[in-house]
C-alpha cells in the first residue's frame, strides 16, 4: 500500500494550482435544488484525475465549469490564481460523442483547434500533420468522420485537442462509445502518451464510468454523490507499479470503490475506514454537502430503473441460487457497473434483495417474487411498493383521500422539486409512476396530466 | 405564408439505382457551357436594368409574340433570383440575431410567426400604390412591389428553419466551437450555416414555389384604371387569356413549365447533391445524384477560379473577420452588460414605438368607419371563409386517398412521382387566367373559379404531406394489421388515418393560408376589358384599393390576417398538438 502522504494540498497552494474550483455551486434555470453543491477541486501539474459518480452527479456539469463553457452559480474558477471569464484558453476537452465536424476531413477538423491562435497557414498545418502522426492517424488526412470508425474517430478527437497542446486535457467518457477492445487499446495508449511526456499536457481530468479504467490511468479518484452533486470522497490512486492487472493493492481500490459507490447513502470516509480494516488508505471525506448543506428529505431516491430490468434481475438471482457478486454479475451480464447497481439499488430499496460486502442476495419476500406468477408476482410487488416506497405510498394516500379519486401530476412534481432539481424531480416521479401503473395501483393518463386510482387495490382493502 | 418544412422532404421513391461511377475527368464541354450561361446572365440583367429605368407607362402593352417570352421568362426570374437573395439574407440574419439572445429570440420569434401567418396578397394593393408613388413615372416603383411581395412570401420560413437548425445543434459541436475559441464568425461559418445548409436548401425550394405563385399574381395586377403592368410571363399569360388566345397560353405556360424544370436541374439537384456532405447523421443510405454537379467538380475552369479567386478570398476574409471577431471580449455577460443590453433594448423600445404608434393610427382610421361598411366586412369574410372551406374539403377528399395510395405503394409512387412533381410545380396563379377563360361563360362562373384558384393553390401542400405521411408508417404496423384481418374502413380508423392525421394538419396550416391569400386575386377581377366581381373579403380588399378606400382597405386586411391567425392558433395549431401527443409513430 502506498504511504500516508495527504493528497489534499493546503489552502494556502491554490492559487499555485493549474486550474481550482471553489465551492461552485450551479443551479439549471430556476430549479429550486443544485446539481452541484460544494464543490472545490483543484488541480496540479502532473496529475490525471478522474471522476466517478452516478449518472446525473453532476461530474460533466463541473467539467463544463472549470473549462469556462458555463458558469457556476456561486463560487469560482481559479486559472493559475485568477478567476476565470469565458472558455478556458488552457483547456481542451475530448468529448464522448467525438463532436467531430463531419463537414470537414481529418486534417481541416485537427486544424480548427489552431484557427483561433495566430499561427500561419504552413505552420497550422504542420501541426497538425504532427498531430496526426502522433495519434496514429498517418493516412487518414483525407478521410471523412463519417469514413471512419469509432475508434478512429476518437483519435481525430484526441489529435485535435493535443494540436492546441493545452495545459490541462479534459476528457468526458471518451471512451464510452467504443467497442471493449477498441476502447482498451486507445487507453493505453493514451496511458504511454502521457506516462512519456510526449505531450506538453500538464494535467488530465477524466469523467469515466469504468472503475477498472479510473484505476489504471488515476493518481486520484473523486467520487461523486447525486443529488445535489458533491465529492463524496477524494481516493489517491495507485503507484505505477502497483497498477497492473493481478496486483493486490488495486484488486482492493476496485472492490473499496465498488463499496463506496453500491452503498450511496453511507458515509464514505466510514466506508473506507470499515473496508481497511486498520490500514490506512489516503481518503479525504467531502461529504460536507450531505452532512451540512442536506435539508431533510421525505423520500428516497429512486433509481432511474424498468420494471423489466427489476424483475429480470431478480429472476436471475432467483435462478443462480439466490445470490452471487456484483462485479460477477456485472461481467454475466455484459452491463455497465453504474447500471446494475442502480437496480441493484432498486431491489434494495424494494425489500426483495440486500446488498452486503459486494453480495447481492435476494430476501425470502424477493426469492417468493423470483418464482411467483404473474398475478402473485403483482400482489407482492404491490405490497413491497406500498411498504417501502414513502413516494407511491404517499401518492396513494393523496389519491384516496381526494374526492375524485384523482390527482394533478404536476401537484406531486412540483412537491418532489422541494427534494429534488427540476429534472431530477421529472425523473423521480416518471420513476414512481411507471412501478405504480405496474403495481395496479392507479393509472395515469399522459396527456391529461392525471393520477386515478386504482380502486380495486386501496391501501384500506389491505 | 408558406410553413417552414423541417425538412420533410418531397419523398422519394428509393428506387434510384445504386450510385453510378464517377463521371470521367473534365469534360470540355462543361467549361463551354458556363461560359455561355455567364454572359447570358450578364445580357439579362443589362437588358432588365434599362427595363427598370424606362419611363412608366400607364398601358404596357405585353406583346403576344412568342420571340418575346424568353426576354418575359427572364424578367420574371430575375425578379424571383433578386427577391430570394434578400430573403435569405434576412432569414439567416434574423435567425442568427434571435439565437443570439434571449430577449431577442423572445420578441422576435413569435413576431415571425404572426408575419407568416399574414395573407400577404391582402397587403399588395396597398404596396403597389404607395411604391408607386414612391417613384413616380418609373417602373422602378413596380418592380420593387413585385419584389417585396415575392420577399414576404419566401423569406419567413428560411428564417424559421435556419433558427430552428440553431437550436437543434448538437450540444457537443457548439462546445467544440467554444473550447478551440473559434469566435463569431469562424463559429458561423464552419459550423451553423453548414448545419443549416440542409434544411436551407430545402426550404429555398419550398420558397421559390411560393415566390412563383405571388409573382405571377404581382405581375397580372392591374390597379383600378391605371393598367400598370409588369412585363413578364405572368402578364403574358394574362393577356393571353384576355384576348382569348389559346395558342399563346400554351406557349406561355409551356415556357413557365420549361423555366421551372431547368431551375430545377440546374440549380436545385446539384445544390441537394452537394449539400449531402452536411449531412450529420453519418449513416449510408442513397445519397442524391446530379450529373451537372459531378461534370462541374471536373471543370477547370472552375478548378481556376476556386484556387486563383474564391479560395484566397475567403481565406482573407478570414483571416479579417476571423481575427476581428476574436480580439473582441469572450462572451461573458459581465463584461459587456451594457453593451448587449442597449443592442438588443434600442431596437426593441424603437419596434415598440412603432407598434403603438401604428395600432393607434389604425384605430383612429377604423373608429371612423360606417357601420354598414362593418356589415359589409362580416358578410364578405363569411362568403370568403364559405369558399375556402369548400376548397380545403375538396383537396381533402381526393389528396387523402389518391396520397396513401401512393405513400404505401412503391411501384405507383415511382410512376406518379415526376407526373405529380411537374404539376404542382406550375403556380395556380398562372393557370388562373385559363379558369376564368374557360369558366367566365357560366352562370355563377367567377364563384367556381375563385374556388378552382384556391383548390389548384393549396392541394399541393396537402397531397405532398399525406404522401410523406403514409410512407412514414412501418412496415411491420401494416403488416400486423395485414395478419390481423383489418381491413376497409377499420383500417383506415385504425392504421391510416392515425398515422398521416400530424402530416394532414401540418398541410393544412399551410393551405388555409393560402386559400385566403387566393382570394384577393381570384373574387374580382378585370378580364376581357370587363370588371367581374363576387361577394368575399378579397373582393372587398381588392375593390377598396381600386377605389382608394384605405379605411375599408386596412379593415379588409386585418379581419383577413386576423381569420388566419386566429384558425391557426385556436385550430390547427391545437390539433396539432393533440396529433403529436397521441399519434406520433415512433
Ligand atoms: N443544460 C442543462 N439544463 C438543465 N439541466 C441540466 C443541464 N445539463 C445538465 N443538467 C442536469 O444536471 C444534472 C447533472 O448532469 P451531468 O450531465 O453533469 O451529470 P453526469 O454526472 O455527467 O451524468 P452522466 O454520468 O449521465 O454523464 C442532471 O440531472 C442533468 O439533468
Ligand atoms: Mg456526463
Amino acid at each position: 500500500m502506498t504511504g500516508t502522504d495527504t493528497i489534499i494540498a493546503t489552502p494556502g497552494t491554490a492559487a499555485a494550482a493549474l486550474l481550482a474550483a471553489r465551492d461552485v455551486l450551479k443551479y439549471f434555470g430556476d430549479d429550486r435544488r443544485p446539481v452541484l453543491e460544494h464543490v472545490s477541486v483543484q488541480l496540479n501539474e502532473g496529475e490525471f484525475v478522474a471522476l466517478l459518480g452516478p449518472s446525473g452527479s453532476g461530474k460533466s456539469t463541473l467539467l463544463r465549469i472549470l473549462a469556462g463553457l458555463m458558469e457556476p452559480s456561486s463560487g469560482e474558477v481559479l486559472v493559475h490564481g485568477s478567476p476565470l471569464e469565458g472558455p478556458n484558453p488552457s483547456v481542451a476537452i475530448v468529448f464522448q460523442s467525438f463532436a467531430l465536424f463531419p463537414w470537414l476531413d481529418v486534417l481541416q477538423n485537427v486544424e480548427l483547434g489552431l484557427l483561433a491562435m495566430d499561427v500561419s497557414d504552413d505552420e497550422r498545418r504542420r501541426r497538425a500533420l504532427e498531430a496526426i502522426d502522433l495519434i496514429g492517424l498517418d493516412g487518414f488526412e483525407e478521410a471523412f468522420p463519417k469514413e471512419l470508425s469509432g475508434g478512429m474517430k476518437q483519435r481525430v478527437g484526441f489529435a485535435r485537442a493535443l494540436v492546441v497542446q493545452p495545459e490541462v486535457l479534459f476528457m468526458d467518457e471518451p471512451f464510452s462509445a467504443l467497442d471493449v477492445l477498441t476502447a482498451e487499446n486507445l487507453r493505453s495508449e493514451l496511458r504511454d502518451l502521457w506516462l512519456a511526456k510526449t505531450m506538453p499536457t500538464k494535467a488530465v481530468v477524466m469523467v469515466t464510468h469504468n472503475i477498472d479504467e479510473a484505476v489504471s490511468l488515476a493518481d486520484r479518484i473523486l467520487v461523486f454523490g447525486a443529488n445535489p452533486g458533491h465529492i463524496r470522497v477524494e481516493l489517491k490512486g495507485l503507484s505505477q507499479s502497483d497498477r497492473s492487472e493481478k496486483s493486490a493493492p488495486r484488486a482492493r481500490l476496485v472492490e473499496l470503490i465498488y463499496r463506496i459507490m453500491t452503498n450511496p447513502e453511507d458515509d464514505a470516509i466510514a466506508i473506507v475506514e470499515q473496508s481497511l480494516q486498520g490500514r490506512t488508505w489516503p481518503a479525504v471525506a467531502r461529504d460536507s454537502a450531505r452532512t451540512t448543506g442536506a435539508r431533510a428529505r421525505r423520500y428516497q431516491v429512486l433509481p432511474e430503473v424498468s420494471i423489466d430490468d427489476l424483475t429480470g434481475l431478480v429472476q436471475y438471482l432467483g435462478g443462480i441460487g439466490g445470490h452471487a457478486a456484483v462485479q460477477d454479475l456485472a461481467r454475466d451480464l455484459q452491463m455497465r457497473a453504474d447500471d446494475l447497481l442502480a437496480i441493484v439499488e432498486a431491489t434494495d430499496l424494494l425489500g426483495f434483495g440486500a446488498l452486503h460486502e459486494r453480495q447481492v442476495a435476494l430476501t425470502p419476500i424477493g426469492a417468493r417474487f423470483a418464482d411467483a406468477e404473474l398475478d402473485e408476482e403483482k400482489a407482492i410487488f404491490r405490497s413491497q411498493a406500498l411498504d417501502h416506497i414513502a413516494l407511491l405510498h404517499h401518492i396513494v394516500r393523496d389519491l384516496e383521500t381526494a374526492p375524485t379519486h384523482t390527482l394533478d401530476a404536476e401537484r406531486v412534481i412540483d412537491e418532489l422539486e422541494h427534494s429534488f432539481s427540476g429534472e431530477e424531480a421529472r425523473r423521480q416521479f416518471e420513476t414512481a409512476v411507471d412501478w405504480g401503473r405496474y403495481a395496479e395501483l392507479f393509472t395515469y393518463d399522459d396527456s391529461s396530466g392525471e393520477l386515478t386510482l386504482d380502486e380495486e387495490h386501496t391501501l384500506r382493502r389491505r | 405564408m408558406a410553413q417552414p418544412i423541417i425538412p420533410v422532404r418531397a419523398p422519394s421513391t428509393g428506387g434510384e439505382p445504386s450510385e453510378p461511377p464517377r463521371s470521367p475527368p473534365t469534360p470540355r464541354w462543361i467549361d463551354a457551357l458556363m461560359l455561355c450561361v455567364l454572359a447570358a446572365v450578364a445580357y439579362g440583367i443589362m437588358r432588365a436594368a434599362a427595363e427598370w429605368r424606362a419611363p412608366l407607362s400607364p398601358n404596357v402593352r405585353v406583346s403576344l409574340a412568342a420571340r418575346q417570352l424568353p426576354s418575359y421568362a427572364g424578367l420574371s426570374t430575375l425578379r424571383m433570383a433578386i427577391a430570394y437573395l434578400l430573403s435569405l439574407a434576412f432569414g439567416i440574419a434574423y435567425a442568427r440575431i434571435a439565437a443570439g439572445s434571449r430577449a431577442a429570440e423572445r420578441l422576435m420569434m413569435p413576431l415571425l410567426d404572426i408575419l407568416q401567418s399574414v395573407p400577404i396578397l391582402s397587403f399588395m394593393p396597398g404596396v403597389v400604390l404607395g411604391l408607386a408613388a414612391l417613384f413616380p413615372g418609373r417602373t422602378l416603383g413596380l418592380e420593387i412591389a413585385a419584389i417585396i411581395l415575392i420577399f414576404t412570401s419566401q423569406a419567413w420560413n428560411l428564417a424559421f428553419s435556419f433558427h430552428q437548425s440553431l437550436l437543434t445543434m448538437p450540444r457537443e459541436l457548439s462546445e467544440a466551437a467554444a473550447v478551440y475559441r473559434l469566435g463569431f464568425w469562424r463559429r458561423f461559418t464552419r459550423l451553423e450555416l453548414p448545419f443549416g445548409a440542409i434544411s436551407l436548401i430545402a426550404n429555398s425550394m419550398m420558397s421559390w414555389a411560393g415566390g412563383w405563385f405571388f409573382l405571377m399574381a404581382s405581375e397580372q395586377f392591374t390597379l383600378g384604371s391605371s393598367n400598370l403592368r409588369l412585363p413578364g410571363l405572368g402578364s403574358y399569360l394574362a393577356a393571353a387569356a384576355d384576348a382569348g388566345d389559346t395558342h399563346a397560353l400554351a406557349l406561355g405556360l409551356g415556357t413557365l413549365v420549361f423555366v421551372i424544370v431547368m431551375l430545377d436541374q440546374l440549380i436545385w439537384r446539384p445544390l441537394v447533391a452537394w449539400s449531402d456532405r452536411f449531412k450529420i447523421e453519418q449513416s449510408g443510405g442513397d445519397a442524391p445524384e446530379s450529373r451537372l454537379l459531378d461534370a462541374l467538380r471536373g471543370s477547370a475552369m472552375l478548378e481556376w477560379v476556386s484556387s486563383r479567386v474564391t479560395r484566397p478570398l475567403a481565406r482573407a476574409l478570414d483571416r479579417k473577420l476571423g481575427s476581428a471577431a476574436r480580439t473582441e471580449p469572450r462572451t461573458s455577460p459581465k463584461r459587456h452588460d451594457l453593451r448587449t443590453r442597449l443592442t438588443v433594448w434600442v431596437p426593441a423600445v424603437a419596434v415598440l414605438v412603432l407598434v403603438i404608434w401604428g395600432a393607434i393610427a389604425t384605430i383612429g382610421a377604423l373608429a371612423g368607419m360606417a357601420r354598414s361598411d362593418w356589415q359589409l366586412v362580416v358578410v364578405s369574410a363569411a362568403a370568403t371563409f364559405l369558399r375556402t372551406t369548400i376548397a380545403l374539403v375538396l383537396a381533402a377528399a381526393w389528396t387523402i386517398p389518391v396520397g396513401v395510395a401512393i405513400g404505401t405503394n412503391p411501384r405507383w409512387a415511382r410512376r406518379a412521382q415526376p407526373l405529380v412533381q411537374i404539376t404542382a410545380s406550375v403556380p395556380a396563379t398562372a393557370v388562373f387566367p385559363v379558369l376564368l377563360l374557360a369558366l367566365l361563360s357560366l352562370p355563377g362562373g367567377l364563384n367556381i373559379a375563385a374556388v378552382a384558384l384556391m383548390l389548384l393553390g393549396t392541394q399541393w401542400y396537402l397531397l405532398f404531406n399525406v404522401i410523406a405521411g403514409a410512407m412514414a408508417i412501418p412496415a411491420d404496423l401494416r403488416e400486423v394489421a395485414a395478419t390481423y384481418r383489418i381491413t376497409g374502413w377499420r383500417r383506415w380508423k385504425t392504421l391510416i388515418l392515425p398515422a398521416i392525421f400530424p402530416y394532414l394538419v401540418t398541410g393544412m396550416i399551410t393551405a388555409t393560408g393560402g386559400a385566403w391569400n387566393a382570394s384577393v386575386v381570384s373574387e374580382y377581377v378585370t378580364f376581357a376589358g370587363r370588371k367581374e366581381s363576387t361577394i368575399g373579403l378579397g373582393s372587398l380588399i381588392a375593390q377598396a384599393a381600386e377605389r382608394s378606400d384605405f379605411r375599408l382597405l386596412l379593415a379588409g386586411t386585418l379581419v383577413m390576417a386576423a381569420i388566419v391567425i386566429a384558425s391557426n392558433r385556436l385550430g390547427w395549431r391545437r390539433l396539432y398538438a393533440l396529433a403529436e401527443a397521441r399519434y406520433r409513430l415512433g
